[in-house]
């Protein structure tokens, strides 16, 4: 049996941990584009904010490959998949045969198509570990950084090189930041930590145009800059894919991570998979749901049995110390507290749908259970849940088998 | 009161090197002596609440805390003693009877510890229990008198009903209600694992204990609680409460407020009502009546089942005894002075009855003189503490005996004898539900299994010493016992020589 | 393989289970040293209510979610004991988003702590289980 797997990110390296479960002896070769030992792709900005190392930061030991008998093509790009021949082809001319192929080829930065965006010298997505080595070597204390893009991936940047530089400014369409995942009061909250912290923000508005080291904003502000990083979100990377079979939002797979060529898997941020907690298909481009659908994939491919029905939205940022968990969709009636400690909001009808919280974050899994596992409310005291997470709510019976049963 | 008459009797010794805070003493005392400071982050103590039960010193963490006797003291007076100074400005305060709980405390002899084991020397060579076989099973009830056959020279079984024991120790009667159901379980476990049998005392039996049947006497008592047809034939023996040795002549009274629950369904009596046991069986005013009961008994369960009589051992004792033995009862058993209790009047308990060393030694002896020995069988309590107890019992006659406060100690009993208060910090005589969930049976019937596990490998030592091997070759056997310190009179009584005779 | 279980019916709420924890991991070798005007922060922690209390630890999940879910790679399986590799922790509490149990917290150093069984710190029976009076924490093979 040969393996091969595209992409040595998080789907990737959970596809190895998967078919390991129940092949022991298969031959697996991973191939990327990337020149890297497998890396925790969100760690990036940590890695700016020097709160870890290029060391640290790897996502599996250095032994893993061989541990776990791969074989790797590092930097190497695959050109094409040739599934009556069952191979790739790589752009050497080189061809791979495959018995089981699992495309876990990531997603790539979005780039807006703003106008003028060529004549920005210092111009940075922020994805890659390359990436962030390349924004790491041009930021110095007087750099002015702006920043399109106030979600996940541009505030994370923002935080990563606030204090190595001399301004960040943030500049999003959105009223809000951090709109795809927090409400409008949760947003301030947010916000009002980062200003504190020095960051600035331009919302409600887009960037017109950029000319070499000026930014037009809608508003027709003009803001002077020396680095500037495109942070407008991804889109799954599925070129590869689209010249052998049909793709929606991002590959689409069922729940044995099978796309619809035979033989063919794919798992992670290149695939839009059903979202429980709204009944939508969306790309969910999480690491925890890359590597539960690569680790099925994997398993699947290898002969096994897994079914992935459980991706759903959910992130845990923290920006200098505030920590902001947020999951599920934001859908029913909402039960909400704010105090001085932090804000908490709860999406709810007979189950819970999602929540966000800011601050104290104790136990908010027993809430991600509560979606992920459609737990009906009226099992439990949800008086008490809503307030206080905690096994307490639950029933006797249910924190018997919890407690004292053999967990999954 | 704005005189305080009442001093505490013990202080809490609290090093605070070693104390961190973790409040397990604040939460684990009923009694609430213990406080947590918050604005000094440290905790204090109220002693005046301590009923020194040591919980707290046993789950201290750090080894931080000391119970210590309190010195206050009157001026010294040897008639007037502190503790009697104590009880009257108790009374004066209240108005009431004394109460007090577990055994007279007070300082009689104690005969076991004035009596010393034989053990052999040459001529009679002593026993390995290590190598060799010994025997410690005990058969309690009425012995056939002779062998019969039938016509064809077979032998028949004439053996009355018995109950057959590992190791000549049974578990007292203690109710449930007097003691809590963990402890209950854990009694009854522990029974089925060694092979011996434990009491319900005159509590009735709780139904999840009924497949512990064959391990259990169930007792009759003078309030009949709890007694129905199926409870009587669940048990292996029935045993008629006469009296009780911690506080002889007098009744029992178990608190409504105790009376809750799965115990007010067991003793079949409505919640809240008190559960008074009359000072005397009010059918019983002679040996005939007596008898009658143990016959309805017999009958009720198709003499299928052994009778034991239990009384106090009280100063004609032997007489008693005699009478009881023909009654038609198979087991007496008597209860000596020193005996426990959930709750006894104070002057009672401390002054009523005697030891049961010489009740044993003048019942036994009674009852060989009249021939009659083999009809019954003994069984003694009253504070048997050791194997070497145990021993000397058998030695002075006895076919078994019954531990209680023993058994309790092994639970985790630390005898602060306040039982009547109800809120026991070790979950045994308590019905508080917070409390109750202390004793944890799984633990508790190991301990006890523990206990009687060693206790029995010790008096294997023992008869191994005196070139014994079986239990039944040391019961009366006087010879292996002699007296220390001990008068003529007193010789004479228990029927041993004293030390160098 | 052994795992903590709990059973709440005997949990007598005393909360040593907490303090034997967090001694067992200082290293120290005399708890009242080593505890002494520290406030706890164990990686078992009891929830009560009305008399009700449970102790709770990482349950060490054979499918473990925080494991799958750890973005850093910090949280690992070693041979079902589920550790967690400080310096490669950043502290994103993903993990905590995660847990079914709310059995993983912040620890003092900004990272995330959790119940490793005692394998760093004590051989054998964790501090927990040895130090509850009450069997209402046990070690033990199941299922």
């Amino acid at each position: 049996m040969q393996y091969v797997i595209i992409g040595n990110s998080a789907a990737g390296i959970a596809a190895v941990e998967g078919i390991r479960q129940t092949d022991k002896n298969g031959k697996i070769i991973i191939i990327s584009d990337e020149p890297h030992h497998t890396y925790a792709r969100p760690l990036i900005s940590y890695l700016l904010l020097q709160k870890t190392t290029e060391e640290k930061m790897k996502y599996r030991a250095d032994d893993f490959y061989e541990k776990n008998h791969c074989q790797v093509l590092l930097g190497t790009k695959v050109t094409a998949i040739q599934p009556e021949k069952k191979s790739i082809r790589l752009s050497d001319g080189k061809e791979i045969a495959y018995d089981k192929l699992l495309l876990a080829t990531g997603a790539i930065p979005f780039v807006l198509p703003v106008p003028g965006l060529d004549s920005v010298e210092n111009t940075f997505t922020f994805m890659s570990l390359d990436d962030a080595r390349k924004l790491g070597k041009a930021l110095h204390k007087k750099a002015r950084v702006l920043i399109l893009g106030g979600g996940l991936i541009g505030l994370k940047c923002a935080e990563g090189i606030l204090q190595r530089v001399g301004q960040v400014t943030v500049v999003d369409l959105a009223p809000g930041i951090l709109s795809s995942i927090l409400d409008s009061d949760g947003a301030k909250i947010v916000q009002d930590h980062l200003e504190k912290q020095g960051m600035r923000f331009k919302l409600g508005q887009g960037i017109k145009s950029l000319d070499k080291n000026v930014a037009t904003l809608d508003s027709g502000e003009q803001l002077e800059f020396d680095i500037f990083v495109m942070a407008v979100g991804v889109r799954p990377n599925i070129d590869l894919f689209k010249a052998i079979g049909p793709v929606g939002k991002g590959i689409p797979v069922n729940e044995r991570m099978e796309t619809s060529c035979p033989d063919i898997y794919a798992a992670g941020d290149c695939t839009e998979s059903l979202d429980i907690s709204s009944g939508q298909r969306k790309m969910l481009a999480l690491l925890p749901n890359a590597y539960m659908q690569g680790e099925g994939a994997g398993i699947n491919m290898a002969g096994g049995e897994a079914y992935f029905d459980k991706a759903m939205p959910m992130n845990a940022i923290g920006f200098f110390g505030l920590h902001v968990l947020t999951a599920g969709s934001y859908l029913g009636e909402t039960y909400s507290l704010k105090d001085e400690y932090g804000y908490k909001k709860l999406f709810y009808e007979e189950n819970l749908n999602g929540y966000i919280l800011i601050g104290p974050i104790e136990k908010a899994g027993i809430y991600t259970h509560l979606i992920r596992d459609k737990v009906p409310l009226a099992t439990l005291d949800f008086d008490l849940i809503r307030q206080k997470p905690g096994l307490m709510a639950f029933t006797k019976e249910e924190r018997s088998k919890k407690l004292g049963g053999v967990s999954r | 009161m704005a005189i305080r008459y009442i001093y505490s009797e013990y202080e809490v010794s609290r090093n605070t090197d070693r104390c961190i805070v973790c409040r397990v003493c604040e939460r684990q005392c009923a009694n609430e002596v213990h406080t947590y400071l918050p604005e000094q982050n440290k905790m204090t103590a109220d002693e005046s609440k301590c009923v020194n039960c040591h919980r707290c010193v046993s789950l201290c963490p750090t080894r931080a805390l000391k119970i210590i006797k309190g010195n206050n003291t009157y001026k010294e007076n040897a008639n007037w003693s502190n503790k009697t100074m104590n009880e009257l400005y108790r009374q004066a305060d209240s108005g009431g009877v004394l109460l007090s709980s577990m055994g007279n405390s007070e300082n009689y002899p104690i005969y076991f510890d004035r009596i010393l084991l034989n053990a052999s020397q040459v001529t009679n060579p002593s026993i390995d229990p290590l190598r060799e076989p010994m025997e410690t099973r005990v058969y309690l009830g009425s012995k056939a008198v002779k062998i019969e056959r039938d016509e064809k020279g077979r032998l028949k079984n004439n053996l009355l009903p018995h109950l057959k024991l590992s190791m000549p120790i049974m578990f007292s009667a203690m109710s449930y209600g007097s003691i809590s159901y963990n402890a209950h379980e854990s009694l009854a476990r522990a029974s089925e694992e060694l092979g011996i049998y434990y009491n319900t005392g005159e509590g009735g039996l709780h139904e999840d204990f009924y497949p512990y049947g064959k391990n259990t006497i169930v007792q009759v008592a003078s309030g009949r609680f709890g007694v129905h047809k199926a409870y009587l034939n669940q048990a292996a023996a029935i045993e008629i409460k006469i009296g009780q040795g911690a506080k002889p002549g007098i009744g029992g009274h178990l608190p409504g407020k105790k009376i809750v629950g799965d115990i007010s369904k067991t003793r079949m009596i409505p919640e809240g009502s008190d559960a008074i046991s009359p000072a005397p069986h009010h059918d019983i005013y002679s040996i005939e009546d007596l008898s009658q009961l143990v016959y309805s008994l017999k009958e009720a369960t198709e003499y299928k089942k052994p009778v034991i009589v239990k009384i106090a051992a009280v100063h004609n004792v032997a007489a008693i005894a005699s009478g009881i033995a023909r009654s038609g009862a198979d087991i007496i058993s008597i209860d000596g002075f020193r005996g426990g209790t959930g709750a006894a009047p104070t002057r009672i308990r401390d002054h009523v009855g005697i030891p049961i060393e010489l009740a044993l030694a003048g019942v036994d002896k009674r009852l060989r003189d009249e021939g009659i020995r083999d009809q019954v069988s003994v069984v003694v309590g009253g504070s048997i503490r050791s194997s070497t107890d145990i021993v000397k019992a058998v030695a002075l006659g006895a076919d078994c005996v019954y531990i209680g406060t023993a058994a309790l100690l092994a639970l985790g009993c630390h005898l602060c004898r306040s039982c009547h208060e109800g809120k026991c910090n070790w979950g045994i005589a308590t019905q508080v539900p917070e409390l109750l969930k202390r004793l944890n049976p799984d633990i508790g019937y190991k301990r006890l299994v523990n206990l009687l596990t060693a206790w029995r490998h010790e008096i294997e030592e023992i008869m191994g010493g005196m070139g014994i091997n079986s239990i039944e070759s040391l019961k009366g056997n006087r010879l292996m016992l002699r007296g220390v310190g001990l008068n003529e009179k007193e010789l004479e009584i228990l029927g041993i020589r004293h030390a160098g005779e | 393989m052994k795992r903590v279980y709990v059973n709440e019916k005997w949990c007598l709420g005393c909360h040593l289970c907490e303090f034997y924890c967090a001694f067992a991991n200082t290293g120290e070798k005399d708890m009242a040293q080593a505890l002494k005007d520290l406030k706890i922060n164990p990686r078992i922690k009891i929830e009560e209510q009305n008399g009700i209390s449970f102790a709770v630890s990482c349950r060490h999940c054979r499918e473990p979610f925080c494991v799958k879910a750890c973005i850093s790679g910090a949280l690992q399986a070693n041979d079902g004991v589920i550790t967690i590799d400080k310096d490669k922790c950043i502290g994103c509490c993903t993990c905590i988003l995660s847990c079914p149990f709310g059995a993983v917290a912040v620890s003092e150093e900004g990272v995330v702590q959790k119940c490793e069984l005692c394998v760093q710190t004590h051989e054998g029976t964790p501090r927990c289980v040895e130090g509850c009076p009450n069997n209402a924490i046990v070690f033990e093979e199941r299922g």
